[in-house]
């Protein structure tokens, strides 16, 4: 069967892969480019383990196909941290035991910055409703909650001595 | 499957039309799912988002285009838009987890076909009229007649929408969308509600479009509701007064709802008569601030 070539960017890396037509961005970043911090959970867009950043928007990989990101810019829990230096959320998240398994985590990570770009202040309801796409089975939720308000007071407080 | 990203639509319609197998799409958000539960593959996918005319949004002699395949998120922050049409803002952002909402379209929303879709009664309340292109060129059909029945739509298989055409509201005009779930979030309409109201410089109720979602095979509009809110002046909020009856008895009358797990036909009749009331009193309290 022939394979395309897809030419994006990833993380701010050019990036070139094969990819059949039926294959997903889910199983390009996992299988093509090694990529495995994106999780697979239900595969129907329903539980948000794949989310991404594709062109500035938070998707499910799962439910993009891969030729589609031809020329498009995507991000992935790879891209997160800075280096050796976490961001802020993962801080959180590790200082607030909001995870277990962690199949989960990535994607919740990755929705969790989505919400704070657009909303640095988020109330505890504004959290809860942006991660309504993700699903955990293991803390029941709340630490996750308290560990993304925590990153997003974290993130202000270091965003005013900035200025 | 293969995949094809045509960028004119001519390009697109000749791939649908010289391949039996094939199927357009936008934002994927339900093909995917539905080839995942099994669903026979389509021989070709042609996607429509890097056709330019799908990607359209602005307000322009007299009306809204909106592009049939513009993610909802980009919908719901287009903040002309969102004050333009509240409710059809509010349906489109029903649509799914915030991942949904980076995906999902209005084209899609519409030819999926769902009853319960919600971005459909809004669009079917403002009037809004779907440009369809296909082997025979262009035409224009009101979004009404656009689904015929679950998961069928009256378009031909080479044929697809490039975009919406929304007449820009009135002074005084305004509308409103809320749906029932049993959770708050993540869920697909039991009954949903989307209404249109116009009043004139005293208040009175000039125009009136109430339609609803999941109570019947497709969308229907409640087709009293002019006779019966035209020139009233339209109460605050549902309370005693007897045109919420009225309304109310219409809006059940509408209704050919299903029994389902998510709810029997007299849950869903009486949500249908609950949801009229409230979104024909926020659209009438939206269109009076509008004055």
């Amino acid at each position: 069967m022939t394979r395309t070539v897809v030419t994006c960017v990833v993380n701010g890396d050019p990036v070139d892969f094969l990819c059949h037509d039926h294959q997903t961005l889910l199983s390009a970043l996992r299988d093509e480019l090694g990529l495995t911090g994106t999780k697979e959970g239900c595969g129907t867009g329903d539980c948000g383990a794949c989310s991404v950043i594709l062109d500035g928007r938070l998707v499910c990989s799962c439910l993009v196909l891969a030729p589609e990101v031809e020329g498009r810019s995507i991000g992935t829990i790879e891209g997160m941290a800075n280096g050796q230096h976490l961001h802020p959320l993962q801080e959180s998240f590790l200082q607030g035991a909001a995870f277990q398994c962690g199949v989960c985590t990535p994607g919740f990570l990755m929705a969790a910055q989505a919400l704070l770009e657009n909303n640095p202040s988020p109330t505890e309801t504004e959290v809860r409703y942006g991660v309504a796409g993700n699903l955990c089975r293991c803390t029941g939720y709340d630490k996750i909650v308290r560990s993304i308000l925590d990153a997003a007071a974290r993130m202000r407080d270091s965003d005013a001595q900035r200025r | 499957m293969k995949y094809r990203a045509p960028t004119s639509i001519e390009q697109a319609v000749e791939l649908l039309a010289s391949h039996s197998g094939a199927r357009a799409f936008a934002g994927a958000t339900d093909l995917i799912p539905q080839i995942q539960a099994g669903r026979p593959e389509p021989s070709m996918v042609v996607d429509l988002k890097r056709i330019p005319q799908t990607g359209v949004l602005e307000n322009r002699n007299g009306h809204w285009r909106v592009g049939a395949a513009v993610p909802a998120a980009r919908l719901t922050s287009d903040r002309h838009l969102v004050a333009a049409f509240p409710g059809l803002a509010e349906g489109t952002g029903l649509i799914g987890s915030d991942q949904i909402q980076g995906r999902a379209t209005l084209g899609g929303n519409l030819c999926n076909a769902s009853p319960a879709a919600d971005s459909v009664p809004p669009l079917v309340a403002l009037g809004a009229e779907a440009v369809i292109v296909g082997p025979r060129g262009k035409r224009s059909l009101p979004v009404s007649e656009v689904v015929i029945g679950p998961g069928v739509t009256s378009l031909d298989q080479a044929e697809f929408i490039t975009e919406f055409r929304i007449p820009t509201p009135l002074r005084g005009a305004a509308d409103a969308y809320e749906r029932f779930i049993p959770r708050t979030e993540m869920d697909i309409a039991v009954v949903g509600s989307a209404a249109r109201i116009r009043v004139d410089t005293q208040g009175r109720c000039q125009e009136a479009a109430v339609v609803l979602g999941a109570v019947a095979p497709t969308v229907v509009e409640v087709g009293a509701a002019t006779e019966i809110l035209g020139g009233r002046k339209i109460p605050e909020a549902p309370d005693q007064d007897p045109i919420w009856e009225e309304l109310g008895n219409a809006a059940e009358a509408s209704c050919n709802p299903i029994d389902d797990k998510r709810g029997t036909v007299e849950f869903r009749r009486r949500v249908a008569r609950v949801l009229a009331c409230r979104t024909v009193a926020t659209a009438a309290r939206r269109a009076r601030e509008s004055l």
